[in-house]
Order: C-alpha cells, then sequence, then structure tokens
C-alpha cells in the first residue's frame, strides 16, 4: 500500500500537469482565432480567383493541346501525394488520423499497379511515414513559416515544387491529403485531386449558380490574352490558391485539435485528482484510526 | 461617389490590401500598359511584374506599387487586382533586393537538381524587375 507522501506527491505531479495542459488549451485557443482570421482573410483572393476561373473555363473547350494541369497529361501512372500535417503533436488524432488515411491511399494506389510518390508537409508527417514508406517520400517540408503565423510565400514553396516536378513529368496525377477545417469540434482528414484541375463539388457552387444570371446582363467579358492562354496563366496560380487553402486549414485544425485534446486532458487530470484526494483522504483515515486503536488498546492493556 | 470613379481593389493572398475609390488606374499587363477609369468595359487581363499607378483624383500624383503579376478583373464599376506580392515602390529597397539577387545567384552555383533550378530561375527574375521598379523610384 502506497504511504500518505506517496498520494501527496501523485497529485501534486497531476495538479502541474493539470496547470501545462490547461495552459496549452489557452495558447491553443488563441492561436486558433488568429489562424480563423488568416483563413478569412484568404477569402476575397480565393473568391475572385474562383469566380475568374469559372468565367474563363466556361469559354474554353477541354482538348488534349489544352494545358496540361487541366487535361491532364493523359496518364494515370504515378501518383504525387501531398500530406500535410503539423508540426508539433500533443493535438489528439490530429495527426494520426491523417496518417492513416494518407497510408490507406497509398495501400490502394499501389494495389492498383500505379507508382506512388509522396510530399510531406510538417514535421509529424515525415517523421509517421518515414517508418514504412521512406522509399516513396520525394521531398519534406517542415517548419513553414518558421515558428510564425503561415503566410502564402510559405504554401508557394510548396506549389512551386510541385509544379516544377510536373513539369519535369515526375508524376501525373497530385492529390492534397489534408485535414479539412470542420468546426472546432471536428477536422475530417480530406482527399482532394488539385492536378489534372478538377471543378470543385456542385455543391459549393450551388451560389454561384443562383448569381449567374445576373452577370449575363452585364456586357461580355474580354480576354487579354485570350481565353486559352488565360487559362494556362490562372491554373497554377489557382493551384497556389488551393495548396494555401489546405494549409490553413489544417493550420487552423490542429490548433482546435490541439485545444480539444488539452480541453480533455485538463479534465481528466481533474477527475485524477478527485480520485486521489479521496484516497489520500482514506489511507489517512486509517491511519489514524490504526494509531488510535493502538493507542486505546494500550491504554486497556494497563 | 462621383460620376468618374471606380472602386479599386489590390487584392493579395493573405489579405485586401487596397480597397478605395480611384479615378484612373494604369496597370502594366501582359500585352502592355492599359489604364482604368470608370466605365470600362469588361476584362480579364494577365498581368506582368511591374509597378501599377493609382490615381486618386484627376490631377494628383499617382500612388506607386509594386506587384510581383497577377490578373485584373475589370468591369465598368469595379477594377479588382489579384496579386501575389505587393509592395509600395517607396518602401522598396534596393540594396536589399541587389543583395537578395546575390543570395539566388549564390544558390543557383550549389543548386544540384533541375526543380531547384527552376524555381531559383524565376525568383532570380523577378528579383532583377523588382530592382528596376526600386531604381526607377
Amino acid at each position: 500500500m502506497p504511504s500518505l507522501k506517496d498520494y501527496r506527491n501523485r497529485i501534486a505531479s497531476v495538479k502541474s500537469t493539470r496547470k501545462i495542459t490547461s495552459a496549452m488549451k489557452m495558447v491553443a485557443a488563441s492561436k486558433l482565432k488568429k489562424a480563423q482570421d488568416k483563413a478569412e482573410a484568404s477569402q476575397p483572393y480565393a473568391k475572385a480567383m474562383a469566380g475568374m476561373m469559372a468565367r474563363v473555363a466556361k469559354n474554353v473547350i477541354v482538348t488534349n493541346a489544352s494545358p496540361k494541369l487541366l487535361a491532364g497529361t493523359g496518364r494515370e501512372d504515378t501518383h504525387l501525394l501531398i500530406v500535410v500535417t503539423s508540426d508539433r503533436g500533443l493535438a489528439g488524432g490530429f495527426n494520426g488520423n491523417l496518417v492513416r488515411l494518407a497510408r490507406q491511399e497509398i495501400r490502394r494506389l499501389v494495389s492498383e499497379g500505379k507508382t506512388v510518390k509522396v510530399v510531406t508537409v510538417g514535421r509529424k508527417a515525415r517523421d509517421l511515414l518515414k517508418r514504412d514508406q521512406n522509399d516513396k517520400i520525394v521531398h519534406s517540408f517542415t517548419n513553414l513559416g518558421g515558428g510564425k503565423s503561415l503566410a502564402f510565400s510559405d504554401a508557394d514553396e510548396v506549389t512551386q515544387f510541385v509544379l516544377a516536378q510536373f513539369e519535369a513529368g515526375e508524376f501525373d496525377v497530385a492529390t492534397l491529403i489534408y485535414n479539412k477545417f470542420v468546426s472546432v469540434l471536428t477536422q475530417k482528414p480530406s482527399v482532394q485531386q488539385i492536378i489534372p484541375f478538377k471543378a470543385e463539388e456542385p455543391s459549393a457552387n450551388d451560389n454561384k449558380k443562383k448569381e449567374e444570371p445576373k452577370e449575363e446582363l452585364s456586357s461580355p467579358y474580354s480576354f487579354e490574352p485570350n481565353e486559352e492562354e488565360m487559362l494556362a496563366l490562372l491554373l497554377p496560380k489557382n493551384l497556389g490558391v488551393q495548396v494555401f487553402r489546405a494549409l490553413l486549414d489544417s493550420a487552423a485544425g490542429e490548433q482546435a485539435a490541439r485545444m480539444t485534446a488539452m480541453d480533455n486532458a485538463t479534465r481528466n487530470a481533474g477527475d485524477m485528482i478527485k480520485k486521489l484526494t479521496i484516497q489520500y483522504n482514506r489511507a489517512r483515515q486509517a491511519y489514524i484510526t490504526k494509531e488510535l486503536i493502538e493507542i486505546i488498546s494500550g491504554a486497556e492493556a494497563v | 461617389m462621383s460620376m468618374n470613379l471606380f472602386n479599386f481593389e489590390l487584392v493579395s493572398p493573405d489579405k485586401v490590401l487596397v480597397s478605395e475609390p480611384a479615378w484612373q488606374v494604369v496597370i502594366p499587363g501582359e500585352e502592355g500598359y492599359f489604364g482604368v477609369r470608370a466605365g470600362h468595359m469588361s476584362l480579364i487581363a494577365a498581368v506582368r511584374p511591374g509597378v501599377v499607378e493609382v490615381f486618386m483624383k484627376e490631377g494628383d500624383a499617382p500612388k506607386k506599387i509594386f506587384i510581383a503579376g497577377g490578373f485584373a478583373d475589370v468591369t465598368a464599376t469595379n477594377c479588382t487586382l489579384l496579386a501575389e506580392q505587393a509592395v509600395n515602390v517607396s518602401d522598396l529597397d534596393a540594396v536589399q533586393i541587389e543583395q537578395d539577387i546575390a543570395n539566388i545567384n549564390e544558390d543557383l552555383k550549389t543548386a544540384s537538381d533541375m526543380t531547384e533550378k527552376t524555381i531559383l530561375h524565376k525568383k532570380l527574375q523577378l528579383a532583377s524587375i523588382k530592382l528596376l521598379a526600386a531604381k526607377a523610384a
């Protein structure tokens, strides 16, 4: 049976752990606010870009001569997976779930006979995938943004790398695997194909469709240079926007996941302190009772 | 807003940099400079890296902004300029840019694979245009 001192030590150590987790929760909450603001601030650009893409794409017919970013290379042999996680842990299942999904994708593609290459973003993706998929990792980005909040130029590093690899013919299809920020409580590991370009799901475009008739009333657009060349210029930029958005989502999700995880940890620590305190009190009472009995029986014996 | 002004917006991926009424904006289009005033025809244009001049009112001296290329979405009442990088020309530091160019050249010497080289070449090109803009100011 542990002594009273053991109990006191354990309670003290759980209390200090609770202090740390509760501080981490606060920090994550304030960082989450910043990350969400950042994601919001990126909306006008993404929206304007999507609007332009839509207007230009409407005027272009996809043929084999279309930019490869849109039409594809005509093959689907080599897949590039861009796996986005955080640099730091202690965020619950945030990184684990994502890497599990990434492994699933890799296995699926390999079983279909495709060649798989992996680019990791974030230290966790690199460390976790290195164990069993080291031969597939072609490049790792870590510490993007240098500990500060993520800037577009950081995301652009990834984009430029992917574009350069694509131009060099290193892969046919590129897919982003990242945590989509659904709400503070939910981050959904998602798979999104970015090369060749796929128009977004219809559900996301519902609002746009309603607006369209209004646009038709204004004068028709002219393009400079022409639609095809415009598309060739827009596609890489649009890719950058998508990568940036994924990274921002992941950054916000990381903080949200950490906040939830630390909140749970703080609560669990509280429960544990309560349980230990009861045990401590019981042990102390037992000790007192034992001493009393000893004194009384000693007195009786006299 | 009076008749001869329109909304000018300069948007970067991080934030909205400028959003204000303007009288005329001169943009370095991919196929040459073009000016935008209220009532301009609807146009989507690619923009080269270079200097954008924003005239708030007729006769005013323009505000000069360096942008690293982008796209312009122009309608009769709006002009939205999407740019990945935008800096006031007065904030450009020629010495700093020269240093950057030297650094990139240094990196180019040690760069081995094609991917790295392509990226560095792009950076170099952009930096030299930026330097020109800084020196012209």
